[in-house]
Order: structure tokens, then C-alpha cells, then sequence
């Protein structure tokens, strides 16, 4: 009964990644959206601009199910061999944790700057390169949360346990 | 939620750039005469972009414009209130010199406030006070009673403006933001250091300034006509020792330059909330920073209408939002 435990684990990792991520952009890019259609009321020409800030938190919610599909190819739910350790079903759900949890963060702190951009190019249109960088900074640390997940699944793959 | 109002401040800040900066008002003082000046508020779409015949029309046209998209923003907003109540005020002012004097004061009147000034001045003239909204019951009663008695029209302004500060004051600091907080808490002051400086230079005796002045947290009312009773330098000494210091270096130079530092103050408080993206505090900064340039806009025309020189009028000129 324990040893088939390791499926559920690891599938509630895979589950939690795509979850929270996806949760983390909708509210961002949403709150990013409704920033945009303000400025786009007042001036529709900024519509190309404002629109790539909106789709900036929108990344998170990519990087999650790009865990949620290596996980699932992995533990041999997408077809293979899905009969998997106890231990390796809990090592999958620890490294989906990083990117469940920063992707749900970094994706809501994200939206809050890609709101203060549209602003920003709401008054300054020539100033887009830069505050497309400020909301860009805080996608380093989803990337860095993509990356360490990334690494563990594939690391667990070969651990023999 | 101070994410709640994310749209509203989003489409404030792509209006900002619209605000007539100071370069613009250089441009408009170098108007060679009012009317061209007024063509040049319109060809900025000042006003909705209509030429008007009177400078009022021209400012009332600008006033409805921006509570048209303030409404359209955040309806029924209770932030908000706090503001139209000076509307609904001094709508009273007029409906109670009207069925007094039986002045005409249909020109007088404003749109905006909480209530329509039509209904003010119905229950004013019929004296039926219970058709009035809470906040002015008390007050259009009292102010009616006091004119009657005294025909003294300053007497009757003296009820209605301190009810509207009291009032403004006491709503404003129950809000929950802080720019409300601070902006009413300043306004009464300021309120209060005007009366006591006219009141000094025209001679009232205390217990009339003490009538006249709201109460407010940072500044002594009692102290403050006591002062005021005397003379002006026991006024500039009371405000040395509250956060009103500079108002004294303000009031010895002049009285304009006192309300040009005044002004300038809440601009200041107002000019914070340029760098907050989120709460409802940015769209009042707007709707101040209207205010603010329509006074601007005010000073410089009627200065034009008159004939006074371009350099004096810039010496009163506030400093601008943007």
C-alpha cells in the first residue's frame, strides 16, 4: 500500500506546479490587463505597448506546466513504466515545490510592476524599454525557480532508491 | 483592495500628460489678451475644447468634464463625498441668501454636489429642512435664523463655512486613506490661519474668530483667536510653535504669498501619490491637481481681463502637478 503512495505523491507535485503557477498569472495578468484597458481608453494607439507588459506575468503559468509535463513523462503517467517508489514520489513533489510556490509569487509581484509600467508608458511612451526591464527583473527568479526544478526531475530519474 | 482600483489609476495616468504644465502656463501667460488665451485653453482641449464667452463658463465646463470621468471611474465612490459636500455647501450659501434676501441665485448654483442644488434650494425657500439631507439640516436651519436676525451676510457665510469644514473635517478623518486624511486636516488649518489673519486685520474680537474656526488636531483654535484678538505678531509667534511654522514667513511677506505657500502645501501632499500605482489615492491626487489648475487657469485670465503685468501674475502662479 506504501509503495504505490509514490505515484500519488509525485502526480500531486506535477498537479501543484501547474496549479499555483497558473493561479499566480491568471491574477497577473488580469490586474496587468485591466491596467492596460485604462490607458488603452484614454489612448488606443498604446495597445502594442502596454499589451507585451501585460503578458509578462503570463510566463509563470508556461513554466508550470512545463514542469507539470516533465513530471508526468517522468513518473510514466503519459505512458512507460508508472509503478515508482515511495521515496521518488516525494523527491518529484519536493521538486515541483520551487516553481509551484515562486511561480505563484513572482507571477503576482510581476503583475504589480507591469501595472506600474503601463503607467509608466501611459505618460512616457518613450520610455518602454525600461519598464518593460523593471517587470522583466522579477521573471530571474521564476527562471532560477524553472531551473532548480528542472534539475531535480531529471536528477531524480537516475537515483536509484 | 488597493488593487481594486488598478483601471482607474491606470487611465488617470494616461490623462495626466493633459494637465497644463508649467511650460503651457508660460504659454498662456504670454497670450497677448484674454480672449486669446481662452483660445488657447480650447485648442488644448481645455474645457472640452469649446470656446465659451465668460471665463466661469470656461471653468465650469472644465469642472464637470472631470467629475464626468471621475463618476465614470468610480461610481459612487464614498471617497468622494467628503469633496461634494463643499459643493453642497455652498449651494446652501446661496439657497439661504436667496430666500432671505430674495436675491436671484440661479447663476450661483453648482452641479456635482450630493445632492442636486435645485433640492437645497426648494426646502431652503419653503423652510421645509427635512427635506435636506442630514449634513446641511442643522446648518441651513441655523444659518436661515442667523441672517434673519442679523441680515449680516458674513455672519450667515461664518455658520456655513465652519459647518462645511467641521463637517469635511470629521468625514474626511474617518476615511480609510490616508491622502483624505491629510488633505482635510490641512485644509482646515489653512481654513483657520486665513480667518484668524483677516480676522487680526480687520479687527474682530476673539469670541467671533472662535466662532468662525473649525476644530483640527495640529492647531489650537482657542489659542489661535486669542492671538489673532491681539495683534499679528502674537499670531506669527502661536504658529512658530505648531507645524504651520512657515506660514508665519509666508503671512509677514504677504497675504498672497501666504496662499501661494498654502497651495503650494497640498500640492506637495497631493504630488506623493504621482509615483503609487495602486488605491483610490492617485485619482484624488488627479481630481486635485484639477482643482489646483483650474485655480492656476483662473489667476491667469482674470490677471489677463485686467491688465496686470505677465511678471506679476507668474509671482502668484502655483507650482503644477506634472
Amino acid at each position: 500500500m506504501m509503495e504505490s503512495l509514490g505515484i500519488v505523491f509525485a502526480l500531486a507535485g506535477a498537479a501543484l506546479a501547474a496549479l499555483m503557477a497558473g493561479i499566480g498569472s491568471a491574477i497577473g495578468v488580469g490586474m496587468a490587463g485591466e491596467a492596460a484597458a485604462g490607458v488603452v481608453t484614454e489612448d488606443p494607439q498604446k495597445f502594442g505597448k502596454v499589451l507585451i507588459l501585460q503578458l509578462l506575468p503570463g510566463t509563470q503559468g508556461i513554466y508550470g506546466l512545463l514542469i507539470a509535463f516533465m513530471t508526468l513523462t517522468q513518473i510514466g503517467i503519459l505512458g512507460g513504466d508508472a509503478n515508482i517508489s515511495l521515496a521518488k514520489g516525494l523527491l518529484y513533489f519536493a521538486a515541483c515545490l520551487p516553481m509551484a510556490f515562486v511561480g505563484l509569487w513572482s507571477a503576482k509581484r510581476q503583475a504589480r510592476a507591469a501595472v506600474s509600467g503601463i503607467q509608466l508608458v501611459a505618460k512616457r511612451p518613450d520610455q518602454m524599454g525600461k519598464s518593460m526591464i523593471f517587470a522583466a527583473m522579477v521573471e530571474t527568479y521564476a527562471i532560477l525557480a524553472l531551473l532548480v526544478s528542472i534539475l531535480s526531475i531529471f536528477g531524480i530519474a537516475g537515483l536509484n532508491i | 483592495m488597493a488593487e481594486q482600483y488598478t483601471y482607474a489609476v491606470s487611465r488617470i495616468r494616461a490623462m495626466e500628460p493633459e494637465l497644463l504644465s508649467r511650460a503651457e502656463l508660460e504659454q498662456l501667460l504670454a497670450a497677448p489678451d484674454a480672449v486669446q488665451a481662452m483660445q488657447q485653453l480650447a485648442d488644448k482641449g481645455f474645457g472640452g475644447g469649446e470656446v465659451f464667452a465668460t471665463l466661469e463658463e470656461l471653468l465650469e465646463a472644465e469642472r464637470d468634464r472631470m467629475w464626468e470621468t471621475l463618476y465614470e471611474l468610480v461610481p459612487e465612490d464614498e471617497v468622494f463625498t467628503v469633496f461634494r459636500y463643499e459643493t453642497d455647501f455652498h449651494n446652501l450659501k446661496a439657497a439661504v441668501k436667496a430666500a432671505v434676501t430674495d436675491m436671484d441665485a440661479q447663476g450661483l448654483y453648482r452641479d456635482n454636489g450630493t445632492v442636486p442644488a435645485e433640492q437645497i434650494a426648494q426646502a431652503v425657500q419653503k423652510r421645509e429642512y427635512d427635506a435636506l439631507p442630514e449634513h446641511l439640516r442643522q446648518t441651513a436651519q441655523q444659518a436661515v435664523d442667523v441672517l434673519l436676525q442679523t441680515r449680516s451676510g458674513q455672519e450667515c457665510d461664518v455658520v456655513i463655512d465652519r459647518a462645511a469644514l467641521e463637517q469635511m473635517n470629521e468625514v474626511g478623518q474617518s476615511s480609510d486613506v490616508e491622502l483624505v486624511r491629510d488633505y482635510m486636516e490641512w485644509s482646515v488649518a489653512l481654513a483657520d490661519i486665513k480667518i484668524a489673519v483677516r480676522g487680526c486685520r480687520t479687527g474682530k474680537p476673539a469670541a467671533f474668530l472662535r466662532r468662525a474656526m473649525a476644530p483640527c488636531r495640529t492647531l489650537d483654535t482657542v489659542q489661535l483667536a486669542a492671538a489673532a484678538a491681539k495683534n499679528m505678531d502674537a499670531v506669527y509667534a502661536y504658529l512658530t510653535y505648531t507645524k504651520y511654522a512657515a506660514a508665519a514667513d509666508a503671512l509677514k511677506e504677504s497675504m498672497s504669498a501666504f496662499e501661494k505657500w498654502a497651495d503650494n502645501q497640498i500640492m506637495a501632499l497631493v504630488r506623493a501619490q504621482k509615483t503609487n500605482p495602486f488605491t483610490i489615492a492617485p485619482v484624488l491626487a488627479f481630481m486635485l491637481a484639477k482643482e489646483n489648475e483650474r485655480k492656476t487657469v483662473r489667476m491667469i485670465l482674470t490677471g489677463k481681463q485686467n491688465g496686470i503685468a505677465e511678471d506679476a501674475i507668474r509671482e502668484r502662479l502655483r507650482d503644477a502637478y506634472v
